[in-house]
Order: structure tokens, then C-alpha cells, then sequence
């Protein structure tokens, strides 16, 4: 899709203007998210007709300026150099115009087609600010449109505005800046760039001397990219910063800064009207008790214990409401694959149920997420996520994280439960790239809701007299490890990973629109899925293959047909001489058998009287012979046969996992498993273990399966706690504590590894995520196992000795060296002449 | 002084920003301007970051950013 009639419109503003309803009001759900080619700032487009043109609408990254300091900064001024733009629509807010101008007056510099759109009339008409946008139309020599956008209103104007500036330009220029004392300085660098330039217009000139004089970062290599031969320009826009730095006491970036500031000032005065005095607003009221020394850190943590429990724990809740459709889809994937043989299972029944049940495991969290996303979307839109990192920052930043990762942690599970998934998700708004890389590597140490179940199992197969200790243990040692975990590598492997300056803005609450918060838990959910669940999907039939091949040789299958045909045999002269085995049509046993689990899978599932008379109906009519042996009643010689049936079935379930234990064992994963126990033996972890840990990578949920699966037992009486704690498998304590503490740095599942992958922009960081856990949690389950009984250790004084060097780890990362060291060795500012005053230097010129 | 010296609740006008670094690029960009008035809101819950109204908006920053900015206190 390429814009038909070439229109193509950029929405830019400041943060917090607004600039996303606005997008969402021109688009509404013809939208589509990709990345910033080389950043991870989302680009969002959308199309929207206007009188009939097609239009394809680009909302640019909240910005507050065009400078190079950032990233967002960096792409929007790159869009805005290099596109083919019909219009740019700056959205300023209108409750602070002066601030709002100083982004359109660089618009402007840069001489791109403009339009003002102020936004957020109506709170501007609450603080008692009216606007003249007549006036500031004249003044700005563009367009001004008028919205409030939130409750809907002025679309239609906006969209009247855009087209009519879209056929005709107007007639005015735009507004001009006047340097003063830079102005000859500019007016040489225009000439000289006009004779290198041909690309750029008259006023994209002015925008590239005035960016040079800056000494922007970036304006020289910009300037590089469009022509080689500029060095003169460069020298000469070195020279010039200098010699005025040098006479004026003030570098070229602060005066073109106060200029700006002072021209938007200016205009902003000129055309508004306050009808009364600003008072404290509403917000900083708010903020006196939210960001209050005692009551802010209580309300955080009410407010983050209200998002785990409404999503995590409700959630969780919710997911017993639509797994019975997630079941029904797997009943409908059996009901349409080939039926079951004896002791055969066709691959083309096996891979379809096996991909089900994977793809169906993610889509159980579902409820979750969007409860997730949903809640996400108010603490964003309604302005508390500031405040979070505010409260939160001088903690976090001393592990080399920042205010903004409170969220992400929480997500991913700072107490025992939650997602690393969506908590890799919500680090984007972390605008310091070497924190933002040290959240997403570590999250996956906190404690997901997979790694559970098998905490659960060991503890209460290993610590039952430490139950309680156990669980805080686990509860809380996850984040004593992502703690000295996250400072260790941003002071290693992320040292040289770019910072940026904590400043944010504190923007106004809002209250969140329902539309607003639906619309983005909505659009979240689906990226999630789109994402996430294709990932998945592949991956597990990967990892099917390395469970299945190279399947059982020629011999064991003979062995296991000659175990089929004794069973058969036994129940045939079981069966000899009773009426019932009429039913048995050319020695096929199958129907009965198919029968009989079917009828038991019907029974288990019936709750209550009715529900299983009602099964009972249904079975008596499907067939009423086989029936009578599913369910003798008095019948003595259904009696038998259904004694005997129930002995052929059990022995053919024995059967089956004896194959699937064999299979799993000379399988690709089983031999991998051997082919590392050279390796994490003093880890304690045999061959099972590391079968039960390598099937874990899909999805952490498959190692309490498959430890299941290998510890199966002929007759499945005994608890899967029972089985792995009974004295044949040479278990102890020690082992079951390597092992858990493994799990807490087990490396990400694939959908977190994907979601990495995608935060991280790179597949070096995604291995890395995987790698490193897995060296760390290695060498954490040896010094546990390995030293544990070197000592002769029990499991409980392990748990204790590992807790407390966690601990200490972390009060070491904590009191280490602080980061800001380095800003302080900047040498102490030079004393110069007193800064300039305000009153002469510049005047806006109106043109 | 330098702006991480106030006190909440002190007022001043901002006199210098050093721009060597990106934190004063960055300050410069967000409206950090010397000839404006700023005054020191509050303080987060650890005096750090702190926060401060400057031409009707509210921004927070670091201490250790605030030491860019120097400010003459009124």
C-alpha cells in the first residue's frame, strides 16, 4: 500500500498534547504499528479520507523539540527532512501555548508545509485561558485549527482545515525568528549552503545553519549524508560558534534556545487571555499527597498490589470461564485427526493435538493480558506512570534500572505470579536505553506464574516440614537475584549502552476515557497475539520433532506389538463363552476401547445427578451393548466383561507409556539431556532433570509435565509428589534446591525471548537473555549442590545460606559507587559576565 | 546555586545552563532556559528526584541533572 494520491500527513507534538486522540479521531481503527527503522520508537500509521483524497496519516513520536538528544527527537526530525510530506499537523496543547510554540517555531525553521491544530480547548477554557486563534494565525502565517479532541469535539473543523491547506498554501510566510547577534553568522552559513544544497528550500537552509550553529550533534553528519563536499561549511560553523561563545560569554545553543523561548513567549502572550490567576492546580494538589514522603510509597504499593491481584489473581480467575472453549477446540482437533490403534498413535492425530495444547496454553492467559492491558492503559492515560518512577528512581537507580522499571518488575512477577511477556512489553517507555536493557535482560529472573507449579511440587515433596519458609524463600529471593543481577551487568556488559537524562514531565492527570483504555488494551491484545502466538506455534513443532524422532526401532515396536497381542489374547479368552463378546466384531477391539474412554471422560466431566444420567442417556443410545458393559448395574456376565475390559485398557495405558518414556529417552531432547549431564551433574540434575528442563524452553508450564511423564508409573495411584520424592529416584532436599533455584533463573520461554527479541530491536540480545540465566542459574544450582554436600548441608540450612548471600549481593550492588560520580568530575562551570538580560536582543518578526 | 541546592518551595530565576553534556541539551529542550523563573515543588519521598514548576508545567529531574542549572534564588 503506497499512498494513492500521494497525500501523506504527519501528526507532531509535543508529549502529553494529545496528539494520539487526535490520531485515533482521524484514523479510527484503519491503523498499523511498526518500528523506527534502527530504534525501537513504534512508527503508527493510519489512513483517513479527506474530501474524498485518500490520505495516509504518520503520528510521529511525542517530541519537545528537534534536536539529536533522543531517539524520538531523531526520527521525527529525520522523517520530517526526508519524506514527501503534503502536511504536517503540529498539535499543540492550548492550557500551555508558550510551551507548545517553541516545537511549531522549529516546524517552521525547518519550512515544512505546517498547520496548528490546539488541542485541549476545553481544558484551557477550565484553567479560565482563551485563545485568539485568529490572531495567532496572523502571527504564525499558518493555519490554526481549534479541537478538544477527548470529548470529540472539532473534528470536522480540523478535517475542513487540512483541506483547504492541502489545495492552496497560504499566501503568508511563516514567521521568522530573529537571532540578532548569530544573524550574520546565519545569513554567511545560508549562503554557503545554498551553493551545496540543491535539495533544500529556502528555509530548510536557515534550519540547517541555525542547527549547525547549535553545534547540533548530529547536523554535520546530516549535512555529510546530502552532500560530501562540505567541509568549508563545517569549519566554518565550528569557527563561528566559537568566536561568539568567546565574545559573548554564552554558547550558540543557549542563545538560539532563549530566542525561541523568548519568540513563544511572545506570541503566546499576544493572543492569550487568562481570565484569572493560575492558582495551585488540581494535579499539584493531587501530587501533595500521591508523591508525599510516607503516603506516596503506601499508595504505590497499594496500586501495584491492585494490578497484580486484578490481573494476575482475577484474571487467573477468568481463565476458568474460557478454557472450556479452549478445550472445546482440542475436543474438535480430536474429533476430526485420525483415530487411535491399539498402541499406535498416528502422527497425523499426535502433532495436531500436541500443537493445540501449546498454542491453547498461551491462549489461556488471554483474560490476563487484556485485564493487563486494560489497567496498563489507565496508569498511562491517567498520568500516574510519572509519578511512579518519581517515587521509585533513587531505589531502582542505584542496580543500574530506573524509576520507569517499577512497572515492568511488578508484571514480571516481584512477588510469586506473573508474566514476563507483558512486563518485556511495558519497558518501552524507559527512555534510558542502558536501564531500559538492563529491565527487559533481567525480568524474566522474577517469578512467572509457569515456574510455580513446580516450586509447588518440590517444596511439597521436599520441604514439607520448611513449608512456609520455602515459599518466602521463593517468593522473595528472585528479586535479591534481578537486583546485583541488573547493576553486575549494566556495569559490565551494557557500560557502553547509551543514557539518557531522567528529566520527564509531570503532565496533568486525566481522567481515562473508556474508549481510550478499551481501544489500547484492545490493540495490545492483538499484537500480543499476532506476535507471540505465530512464534509459538513454530516453535512447538520444533520441539515436537526433537520429542519424537528418531521414534522406537523395528525391535522394541516388535516387543511392544508381541506385549499388545498377550493382552489381547487374555481378554478375548477373558471374554470367552459371555454373551458381551458379540460385541467384538473381527477381534477389533478398538470401538470398545474408544468407547469406554470416551464414556469415562464423559462421567468425569459430568458435575452433579443430572449431568450424568444425561451422559448415561447418551452413551445407552449410541450403543446400548456397549453400554451394558460400561455399566453392568446387576448383570453378572456384563459384570465380567467389564472387569475385563477395565484390566485391557489399564494394561494398554502401561503400554503406551512405556513407549512414550522409551521414545522420550532415545529422542533428540533425551540424548541432549545424557549428552549434559557431564555438565550438570554437580548441579545435581541427572538426565531426567535436564530432559524435563530442556522441554521447559517452550513454555516453563511443560516441566511439571514432563517430570510427570518420566516418572510415570504403571498404575498412576500415587501422587506425581510421592513418585519424585520415593526413595527410588535417590532425590534430596539438595537436589530439589538446585533445582528451584535454577527455575528462578531459568532463561525466557519463546514468547518472552520473542517479546525481547522485539523491545530489543536485536537477536544478540535475545540469545544473550537466554544464555547468560542459563551460566548464572548453572553455576548457582552447583555451588548449591555441589558445596551443599561437600558441607553436608541439609536442604533447609542451603535455602538459608544461599538467601543470605543473595542479600548480601544485593546490599553490595546497592552501596556500590554511585553512577553520577562521573557528572561530578565535570569540571566546576567558568564564572563569566552575567547572563544577558531579557529585555533587548529579540523581537519576533512578524512577516 | 545550583538548582539541586533549593529547597522545596524556593523560587528563583534560572542564570545558566551548561550545555556540555546532553542533560543540558536535553533541559535546554524541555523549556530549562536561563531567564526564566522556576520554583522547587517538592521532593520526591528519598530527595531524589525532585520536582520543579517552570512556566506552568511541571518537570522532574535527578539531583545530579539539577547541578546543570544555575540559578539566582528570589
Amino acid at each position: 500500500m503506497k499512498k494513492e494520491s500521494g497525500t501523506l500527513i504527519a501528526l507532531a507534538g509535543q508529549p502529553n498534547c494529545g496528539k494520539s486522540t487526535i490520531f485515533n479521531a482521524l484514523t479510527g481503527a484503519r491503523q498499523s504499528v511498526a518500528n523506527w527503522p534502527g530504534v525501537t520508537v513504534d512508527r503508527m500509521s493510519g489512513w483517513c479520507r479527506i474530501k474524498g483524497r485518500r490520505a495516509e496519516i504518520v503520528d510521529l513520536p511525542g517530541t519537545y523539540g528537534l534536536t539529536s538528544s533522543s531517539p524520538e527527537e531523531r526520527v521525527t526530525r529525520d522523517f520530517l527532512l526526508s519524506s514527501d510530506l503534503s502536511l504536517v499537523v503540529n498539535v499543540v496543547d492550548a492550557s500551555n501555548l508558550r510551551k507548545g510554540l517553541s516545537l511549531t517555531l522549529q516546524l517552521l525553521e525547518m519550512g515544512v508545509p505546517l498547520l496548528v491544530d490546539l488541542n485541549m480547548i476545553d481544558a484551557a477554557t477550565k484553567q479560565g485561558i482563551s485563545i485568539d486563534a485568529a490572531v495567532l494565525e496572523r502571527s504564525l502565517g499558518v493555519p490554526v485549527a481549534e479541537t478538544s479532541m477527548k470529548t470529540g469535539q472539532g473534528r470536522a473543523n480540523l478535517l475542513r482545515v487540512i483541506s483547504a491547506r492541502l489545495d492552496e498554501a497560504p499566501a503568508a510566510e511563516g514567521l521568522k525568528i530573529d537571532y540578532g547577534d548569530l544573524e550574520p553568522a546565519l545569513e554567511e552559513l545560508e549562503r554557503m549552503l545554498s551553493l551545496k544544497w540543491e535539495a533544500g528550500s529556502g528555509s530548510s537552509l536557515r534550519w540547517m545553519a541555525v542547527k549547525l550553529m547549535e553545534g547540533d550533534a548530529e547536523a554535520e553528519s546530516l549535512l555529510r549524508r546530502m552532500n560530501r563536499d562540505v567541509e568549508d561549511i563545517a569549519v566554518f560553523a565550528r569557527h563561528s560558534r566559537k568566536v561568539f561563545e568567546e565574545g559573548l560569554g554564552e554558547t550558540p545553543e543557549i542563545y538560539i534556545g532563549r530566542a525561541r523561548h523568548h519568540a513563544a513567549g511572545i506570541l503566546a502572550g499576544a493572543c492569550t487571555k487568562r481570565s484569572r490567576p493560575a492558582g495551585p492546580s488540581l494535579s499539584d494538589r493531587i501530587d501533595s499527597v500521591v508523591c508525599h514522603r510516607f503516603a506516596g510509597p503506601a499508595i504505590l504499593v497499594a496500586v501495584m498490589y491492585l494490578l497484580y491481584y486484578l490481573s494476575i489473581v482475577q484474571g487467573y480467575r477468568l481463565t476458568a470461564y474460557t478454557w472450556p472453549w479452549l478445550a472445546r477446540l482440542r475436543d474438535l482437533v480430536e474429533a476430526v485427526t485420525p483415530a487411535p490403534g491399539f498402541i499406535e498413535i498416528p502422527l497425523t492425530r499426535s502433532f495436531p493435538l500436541w500443537f493445540t495444547d501449546s498454542v491453547n496454553a498461551l491462549l489461556n492467559y488471554i483474560p490476563i493480558f487484556f485485564i493487563l492491558f486494560g489497567l496498563i492503559a489507565i496508569l498511562e492515560d491517567s498520568g500516574y506512570m510519572p509519578r511512579m518512577a518519581f517515587i521509585m528512581d533513587r531505589v531502582l537507580r542505584r542496580f543500574g534500572l530506573h524509576g520507569q522499571s517499577i512497572l515492568p518488575m511488578v508484571l514480571g512477577g516481584v512477588y510469586v505470579g506473573g508474566c514476563s511477556v507483558p512486563a518485556v512489553m511495558s519497558s518501552k517507555g524507559i527512555p534510558d536505553e542502558r536501564s531500559r536493557l538492563a529491565t527487559i535482560l533481567t525480568i524474566p529472573l522474577l517469578n512467572c506464574l509457569a515456574k510455580v507449579p513446580l516450586y509447588i511440587l518440590l517444596i511439597n515433596a521436599y520441604f514439607v516440614a520448611h513449608r512456609g519458609l520455602a515459599m518466602f524463600f521463593i517468593a522473595t529471593v528472585s528479586l535479591l537475584v534481578v537486583l546485583p543481577v541488573a547493576k553486575v551487568l549494566s556495569l559490565t556488559v551494557l557500560r557502553t549502552r547509551e543514557t539518557a537524562p531522567f528529566v520527564m514531565e509531570m503532565p496533568a492527570y486525566h481522567i481515562p476515557t473508556v474508549r481510550g483504555v478499551l481501544g489500547k488494551a484492545v490493540e495490545r491484545l492483538w499484537l500480543f497475539l499476532r506476535k507471540i502466538t505465530t512464534i509459538v506455534a513454530a516453535v512447538a513443532a520444533v520441539v515436537f520433532m526433537l520429542l519424537q524422532f528418531p521414534g522406537l526401532d523395528a525391535w522394541r515396536k516388535a516387543h511392544y506389538e508381541s506385549e499388545k497381542d498377550r493382552l489381547a489374547e487374555s481378554f478375548l479368552s477373558a471374554m470367552k463363552g459371555n454373551p458381551y463378546g458379540v460385541v467384538i466384531e473381527n477381534g477389533d477391539l478398538m470401538p470398545l476401547i474408544l468407547y469406554w474412554d470416551a464414556y469415562r471422560k464423559a462421567r468425569m466431566a459430568a458435575k452433579g445427578q443430572e449431568a450424568t444420567s444425561s451422559v448415561n442417556r447418551r452413551f445407552e443410545r449410541r450403543n446400548p451393548l456397549f453400554y451394558r458393559i460400561a455399566q453392568p448395574g446387576g448383570d453378572a456376565e456384563a459384570m465380567k466383561a467389564n472387569r475385563a475390559l477395565r484390566n485391557l485398557v489399564r494394561g494398554r495405558e502401561r503400554i503406551l507409556a512405556d513407549m512414550r518414556q522409551e521414545r522420550l529417552e532415545s529422542s533428540l531432547l533425551g540424548q541432549l539431556g545424557k549428552g549434559l549431564e557431564p555438565f550438570t551433574r554437580w548441579a545435581g540434575f541427572d538426565w531426567r532433570v535436564n530432559v524435563a528442563l530442556l522441554s521447559s524452553l517452550a513454555a516453563k508450564e511443560n516441566s511439571v509435565a514432563t517430570l510427570g511423564a518420566i516418572y510415570e508409573q504403571g498404575e498412576g495411584q500415587t501422587s506425581l509428589e510421592e513418585r519424585i520424592s520415593a526413595e527410588g529416584t535417590g532425590l534430596t532436599p539438595l537436589h530439589a534446591l538446585a533445582l528451584m533455584v535454577f527455575m528462578v533463573l531459568y532463561p525466557p520461554c519463546i514468547a518472552t525471548a520473542i517479546a525481547v527479541k522485539v523491545q530489543t530491536n536485536s537477536v544478540r540480545w535475545m540469545l544473550f537473555s537466554f544464555l547468560y540465566p542459563v551460566f548464572l542459574g548453572l553455576a548457582s544450582a552447583t555451588l548449591i549442590f555441589s558445596l551443599g554436600g561437600v558441607l553436608g548441608a541439609s536442604g533447609i540450612q542451603a535455602m538459608t545460606a544461599f538467601y543470605g548471600l543473595a542479600l548480601t549481593l544485593t546490599l553490595v550492588a546497592g552501596f556500590m559507587r554511585r553512577e553520577d560520580r562521573k557528572e561530578a568530575q565535570l569540571p566546576s562551570l567558568p564564572e563569566t559576565a552575567p547572563a544577558l538580560r531579557l529585555s533587548g536582543g529579540w523581537k519576533a518578526r512578524e512577516e | 546555586m545550583t538548582l539541586d541546592q533549593m529547597e522545596p518551595g524556593r523560587e528563583g530565576v534560572i542564570r545558566k545552563l551548561d550545555t556540555r553534556d546532553k542533560v543540558g541539551a536535553r533541559l535546554l529542550v524541555m523549556g530549562v532556559c536561563p531567564g526564566t523563573m522556576l520554583r522547587v515543588v517538592r521532593n520526591a519521598p528519598l530527595k531524589d528526584p525532585m520536582e520543579v514548576e517552570i512556566d506552568g508545567y511541571f518537570i522532574s529531574l535527578r539531583r545530579s541533572e539539577a547541578r546543570f542549572v544555575e540559578v539566582d534564588p528570589g
